[in-house]
C-alpha cells in the first residue's frame, strides 16, 4: 500500500480525481525530467541521422549535380567554339574553292586563247599563202590573157585585112598589134 | 504574434497580417455566439458541456495503466511523439534522398529545398563562417518543425507545446551562443551591451537594457514557440468542447477547421521564427561590435 501511495503521488501530482490536469500540466514537475530525457534522446537522434547520413548525402548531391551542370555548360561552350572553328573553316574551304575555281577558269581561258591566237596565225599564214598563190596565178592569167590578147588581135588583124582584099603582111601586122597592144 | 528580428518581421507580418486579423474578428465573433447559445442552453439545464483544454497536454505513460508513475526513462505519450519526428526526419532525410539522384525525384527535392532553405538562413543571417553550426540549427529546425506538424494529427501530445521542451531548446541555444561568444571574442564580447554609437552618458543605461534584454532572450524565444502551439490546441479542444451542443455543432467543426488551418501555418512559422532568431543570436556570437 505505501508503494501505490507513492506511485499515485508521483502520477498524480498534477492531476485532479477525475483525471484532469490541475491548471497547466505543462508546470508540473514531476514530468520535467521525462521530458528533457526524451527531448534529448530525439535530438541526439536527429542531429546523428542528419550528421552521418544526411547531410553529406545531401551536400554530395548537390556539389555533383553544380559539377555536373558546371561541366555540361563547358562541354557546350566547347561544342560552342567548335562549332564556330567548322563553319570559319567551312568559310575558309568555300572562299579558297572560289579562289580556285577562278584560278582554273583563268588558266583555261589563258589557255583556249593561246590555241585561238596559234590556229588564228595558222589561219592567217595560210589565208597569206593562198593570197600570194592566187596573186601569182592572177598575174600569170593576166599575162596569158595579154599574150592572148596579142595573138587575137595579131590573127584577128589578118584575117580582117585578108577579108579587105589586102595582102596580110605578117611582119606588118604583128608590128602594128604590138604597138597598139604596147600603147594601151 | 511574436516579434521575428530583422527584415523577416515585415515578410512574417505580410504573411500573416490580414488574414490574422480577419480570421480573429471572425473567431471573436464565433465566440461570443457560442457563449450566447451556451448560456441559453444552461438556463434550459440540458447543458452537459465539460471543458478541459489543457488535458492533451498531459503527460502520460504510453503503456501500461493510466495512472502509473511517469520516471524519467518512461516511454510516454511525449516520446511517441517525438519518435514520430524522428521518424519524418528519416523518412524525408534517409529514404527521401535514397537515390542520391542529379535530376531529383519529388522527395528528394523536398528533402533539398528544405536543406537549401536553412542554409541559406544561416548563411544570409549569420554569414558564412556559421556554416559550420548548420547541422545544429537544422536538427533544431527540423524537430520543431516535424513536432508542429505531427501534433497536428487529432489525439496528438504535442512535445512544442511543452513549456520544459522549449525551454530546454532555448537554454541550449542561450548557452551555446554565450560560449561561443567568449570563446570566439574573450571579452571583446561584452561590447555587446556597451553601444559605442550611443551618446557616453547614455551607454550605462543602455548597457542595462541590453544585459536585460540579453538574459530575457529565451524566455521569450521558448514561451513564444510553446505559447502559440499551446495556445491553438488549446483554442482546438474548447471549439470541441461546444461541439457536444447539437444547435451548435455545425459552427463548431467550421470554427475548428478554421482554426486548424491557422495551425498549420503557425506550425511552420514558428519553426521558422525559433530557428532565424537562433541565427540572430548566433551572430551576436560571431559579430558581437554594435
Amino acid at each position: 500500500m505505501a508503494i501505490d501511495t507513492i506511485d499515485l503521488e508521483l502520477a498524480g501530482s498534477c492531476v485532479d480525481d477525475g483525471g484532469s490536469a490541475i491548471g497547466m500540466p505543462q508546470l508540473c514537475d514531476a514530468w520535467f525530467a521525462n521530458q528533457i530525457f526524451w527531448l534529448i534522446v530525439a535530438l541526439v537522434a536527429i542531429f546523428l541521422i542528419l550528421t552521418r547520413i544526411a547531410l553529406p548525402r545531401v551536400s554530395a548531391v548537390l556539389a555533383e549535380r553544380s559539377g555536373t551542370i558546371s561541366n555540361d555548360l563547358a562541354a557546350a561552350e566547347d561544342l560552342k567554339r567548335q562549332a564556330t572553328e567548322a563553319e570559319a573553316a567551312y568559310e575558309k574551304a568555300l572562299t579558297d574553292a572560289r579562289a580556285e575555281a577562278q584560278r582554273i577558269s583563268g588558266e583555261a581561258r589563258a589557255a583556249i586563247k593561246a590555241d585561238l591566237d596559234a590556229a588564228i596565225a595558222v589561219a592567217d599564214e595560210k589565208i597569206g599563202a593562198k593570197a600570194a598563190e592566187s596573186e601569182k596565178q592572177i598575174t600569170e592569167i593576166r599575162a596569158g590573157a595579154a599574150a592572148s590578147v596579142a595573138q587575137v588581135a595579131r590573127d584577128v588583124a589578118s584575117e580582117i585585112v585578108t577579108a579587105l582584099g589586102g595582102k596580110a603582111d605578117a611582119a606588118t601586122v604583128n608590128a602594128a598589134v604590138d604597138a597598139r597592144v604596147k600603147g594601151n | 504574434m511574436p516579434k521575428p528580428p530583422l527584415n523577416n518581421r515585415a515578410q512574417v507580418r505580410r504573411t500573416m497580417g490580414t488574414t490574422e486579423v480577419s480570421i480573429l474578428v471572425f473567431f471573436a465573433v464565433v465566440i461570443v455566439a457560442l457563449i450566447v447559445i451556451s448560456v441559453l442552453f444552461s438556463v434550459e439545464g440540458e447543458s452537459e458541456l465539460a471543458f478541459h483544454p489543457m488535458d492533451q497536454f498531459m503527460i502520460k505513460p504510453l503503456f501500461g495503466e493510466y495512472g502509473d508513475p511517469v520516471y524519467w526513462y518512461t516511454v510516454t505519450n511525449l516520446t511517441f511523439w517525438m519518435a514520430l519526428a524522428v521518424l519524418c526526419v528519416v523518412l524525408m532525410f534517409v529514404l527521401g534522398t535514397r537515390g542520391r539522384a542529379i535530376v531529383p525525384g519529388r522527395s528528394q527535392s523536398v528533402a533539398e529545398l528544405t536543406y537549401g532553405f536553412v542554409f541559406k538562413m544561416v548563411e544570409d543571417v549569420t554569414g558564412k563562417e556559421a556554416v559550420k553550426f548548420f547541422p545544429y540549427i537544422f536538427t533544431l529546425f527540423l524537430f520543431i518543425l516535424f513536432a508542429n506538424f505531427v501534433a497536428l494529427i487529432p489525439t496528438s501530445a504535442s512535445p512544442t507545446s511543452q513549456i520544459t521542451v522549449t525551454a530546454f531548446l532555448a537554454l541550449a541555444v542561450f548557452l551555446t551562443v554565450t560560449v561561443v561568444g567568449f570563446v570566439k571574442n574573450g571579452m571583446k564580447f561584452l561590447g555587446l551591451f556597451w553601444v559605442s554609437s550611443a551618446p557616453l552618458a547614455l551607454r550605462p543605461i543602455l548597457a542595462i537594457i541590453e544585459l536585460i534584454s540579453y538574459f530575457v532572450r529565451p524566455v521569450s524565444h521558448s514561451i513564444r514557440l510553446a505559447g502559440n502551439i499551446m495556445a491553438g490546441h488549446a483554442v482546438i479542444k474548447v471549439f470541441a468542447g461546444f461541439a457536444a451542443i447539437t444547435a451548435i455543432a455545425p459552427v463548431s467543426v467550421l470554427a475548428i477547421t478554421a482554426i486548424f488551418g491557422l495551425e498549420v501555418l503557425v506550425a511552420f512559422i514558428q519553426a521558422y521564427v525559433f530557428t532565424i532568431l537562433t541565427c540572430v543570436y548566433l551572430k551576436d556570437a560571431l559579430h558581437p561590435s554594435h
